[in-house]
């Protein structure tokens, strides 16, 4: 898959967002974005900022304030031919609409044998860091990783935002696709017409011989740091980061971990029964020879989202995440 | 917007046009079917009945896992089925086989689920039926869907809605009336209002004066039909139908039933109503006051009865045929159709499952 116009451009990650709909909308007629506030607004966030005016109402609109009517809606255009994205305002008001994603969106191709499949994005502005109020910052991955049938990605920059966003329109399973908030005005520059990555493929994101930080989403620029921290203090951190949480890259991320024999899993969500420890019972499972320490993890604690003053107490940052890598061990070395 | 919601309002009184003695009813609003229609209602609802009980046996005998009847709600089943045009969809609820089958689905295939299959046994594409939904309401907003994409298109389809009186207190109730009129999407909402919610009876239900009354607030048009009269379904439901495919908007129907027996053969009726409330309703059953209406009007004989048994027999013998052929799941199979393509970590399962399997094999 391409971009149509090439060359390179410092973009924001709403930018390429914004782009991705457009082109994909632009190369498949079947495409239709909903959800509440989508259309003149262009979304609180902007993503869908002049598809309205661009495709017209019938390919972009807005809906009634009911997310599992969207979603439900959007299950049955799906049966019909079209490829709907629609857009959750927000990470927890998403969760109206959970028994249509579990016993529907997931389900549908298996209770019908294969026959109806659900081409849909469900795209989640996610996580915290941004001064949110309550219900505004959920981590919630591990409630879509959970449930078999769903794809579930979260990019980390605005070139795979654009890549595995034209990749899950194109999918014909449904994706939940949570959009990193805090990353959404992080600029960089854009390779355009640049190859895009697939769904189910991580990534190295930085080269290290020492140990190996696992990260994705909200949490991979802090583990970049951290890298990059850690690096002048003559220690070699590798990142990778997993783009797609389900399917899930053993390959990649496992071929990391031998290589160091150290690891670390970031990730803002709690700790608590969660990819993050997801992540450590598979590395564990396959590598368990390579470790030269137990894997640990920086993770939100179990505690509700806190308020905008104290989340920086729950957020994973650079030296929480050195700090972990200390206690690998080094001693037995 | 207009203040006025008179427009939205239903009948006082469930429309009716034939009477429990098999009588006509004189109606302003609504033109009697024509003699063709009734009798070609009249004999689907024999193989209808026939199918019901039939069912109920099977999950005696353990051939079904569970059945929730539409016994005494076939008229509904029936007319639902047959005010659709070719290309209409359908979308109904666990107690909706009956309407299944009557746009065409096999009704061995349409007992799938309830057998205890982990797929819906249909394409739901050959007939546009989708695959009966289990919790509640929740198939309505798809229909909505369905029928927003058929409209975008430009495609005269209409979507035929079904759920109970249970389901509309349900949330997704109210976003899909909410969604379809706001979208002007081409769906008839049918309620099948029978009475209980397993074992909860319709005034624990609702405080409203009628299920037909929950469309007005979302400025759609209810109307109020009697559930065990078929002419007076075929007459409110087609027009509901032709009206939204004329690009009136939807419709919500509440038809006044009878759920005959209990909500399913794991269930005990008797805990909760009274026997004496049930025989009142054997003497507004769907059949013998179509049947009555057809002999009155010479369009029914005893030959023509024997012929339509005989059918009834013929698809009730058809179902207990296939129910009682012994087919042995393949376990593969469950990892199949989870992704387009398996994941990586499904493949690693299924090749787990098979490894075990041949195993097993290896012992026998």
């Amino acid at each position: 898959m391409t971009v149509t116009a090439p060359g390179h451009q410092k973009l924001t990650m709403a930018q390429t967002l914004n782009r991705a709909l457009r082109d994909a909308m632009t190369a498949d007629p079947a495409v239709v974005v909903f959800g509440e506030d989508v259309g003149a607004l262009g979304g609180v966030f902007r993503i869908t900022d002049g598809l309205t005016a661009e495709f017209g109402e019938d390919r972009c609109f807005d809906t009634p304030l009911a997310e599992s009517g969207i979603v439900g809606v959007a299950v049955g255009m799906a049966m019909n031919g079209l490829r709907p994205v629609v857009e959750m305002q927000f990470d927890a008001f998403a969760y109206p609409a959970f028994e249509q994603i579990v016993s529907h969106v997931a389900k549908m191709r298996n209770r019908t044998r294969g026959r109806v499949a659900l081409p849909m994005v469900i795209r989640v502005p996610y996580a915290g860091g941004i001064g949110g109020v309550e219900h505004h910052c959920d981590s919630s991955e591990a409630y879509y990783a959970h449930t078999p049938g769903l794809h579930v990605v979260a990019p980390a920059n605005p070139a795979d935002a654009y890549g595995l966003l034209r990749a899950a329109i194109a999918s014909d399973d449904p994706v939940v696709f949570l959009e990193p908030k805090k990353l959404y005005w992080s600029k960089e520059e854009v390779e355009l017409g640049a190859p895009v990555p697939g769904i189910g493929t991580a990534v190295v994101r930085r080269e290290g011989t020492d140990a190996t930080l696992i990260a994705y989403g909200p949490a991979v620029p802090v583990a970049l740091e951290a890298a990059e921290v850690a690096a002048a203090e003559g220690r070699s951190l590798q990142v990778v980061d997993l783009r797609s949480i389900v399917p899930f890259d053993d390959e990649t991320v496992c071929a990391a971990v031998r290589r160091t024999g150290r690891a670390v899993v970031v990730a803002e969500a709690s700790g608590f029964a969660s990819v993050s420890s997801e992540i450590v019972a598979r590395v564990t499972e396959r590598c368990f020879h390579a470790l030269a320490a137990p894997i640990r993890r920086v993770t939100g604690f179990d505690i509700p989202y806190p308020p905008p003053k104290l989340e920086h107490f729950q957020l994973p940052g650079v030296d929480r995440v050195l700090d972990a890598v200390d206690d690998l061990q080094w001693e037995d070395r | 917007m207009t203040g006025d919601a008179h427009h939205l309002l239903p009948s006082a009184e469930p429309v009716t046009l034939i009477d429990c003695h098999g009588r006509p009813v004189a109606s302003t609003a609504y033109a009697a079917p024509d003699a063709a229609a009734l009798v070609r209602a009249f004999a689907a609802l024999v193989t209808a009945r026939r199918l019901n009980d039939q069912a109920y046996a099977l999950v005696r005998q353990g051939r079904l896992a569970v059945y929730p009847s539409s016994h005494g709600q076939e008229a509904c089943q029936v007319a639902a089925a047959q005010v659709l045009a070719e290309g209409d969809w359908l979308f109904p609820t666990y107690r909706d086989t009956i309407a299944a089958v009557n746009r065409g689905v096999d009704p061995v295939e349409a007992l799938s689920l309830l057998k205890g299959d982990w797929h819906c046994g249909y394409d739901p594409y050959e007939h546009h039926v989708a695959p009966h939904t289990t919790p509640l309401a929740t198939q309505l907003p798809h229909a909505v869907g369905v029928a927003h994409a058929a409209r975008l298109r430009g495609e005269p389809t209409v979507v035929m809605a079904l759920c109970g009186d249970g389901g509309t207190s349900e949330g997704d109730f109210h976003e899909a009336l909410n969604f379809a009129a706001v979208l002007r999407a081409p769906v008839v909402f049918l309620v099948q209002n029978n009475e209980y919610a397993i074992s909860v009876p319709l005034a624990r239900q609702t405080a409203a004066p009628s299920l037909a009354y929950k469309g007005i607030g979302y400025g759609v048009p209810g109307e109020r039909v009697d559930g065990n009269d078929a002419a007076a379904l075929l007459a409110v439901l087609g027009a509901a139908v032709e009206r939204a495919r004329a690009g009136g908007g939807p419709q919500l129907i509440e038809a006044h039933t009878y759920r005959m027996q209990a909500h399913t053969n794991a269930d005990d009726a008797s805990r909760y109503r009274r026997d004496s409330e049930v025989a009142a309703w054997v003497e507004r059953d769907p059949l013998t006051r179509l049947e009555a209406h057809l002999r009155k009007r010479d369009l029914l004989d005893d030959a023509r009865l024997a012929e339509l048994t005989a059918e009834a027999e013929r698809v009730a013998t058809h179902l207990r045929d296939g129910l009682n052929r012994d087919v042995t799941p393949d376990p593969a199979m469950l990892f199949d159709h989870v992704y387009a393509r398996p994941t990586p970590q499904l493949a690693e399962q299924a090749a787990l499952v098979a490894d075990e399997l041949e195993r097993e094999g290896a012992l026998r």
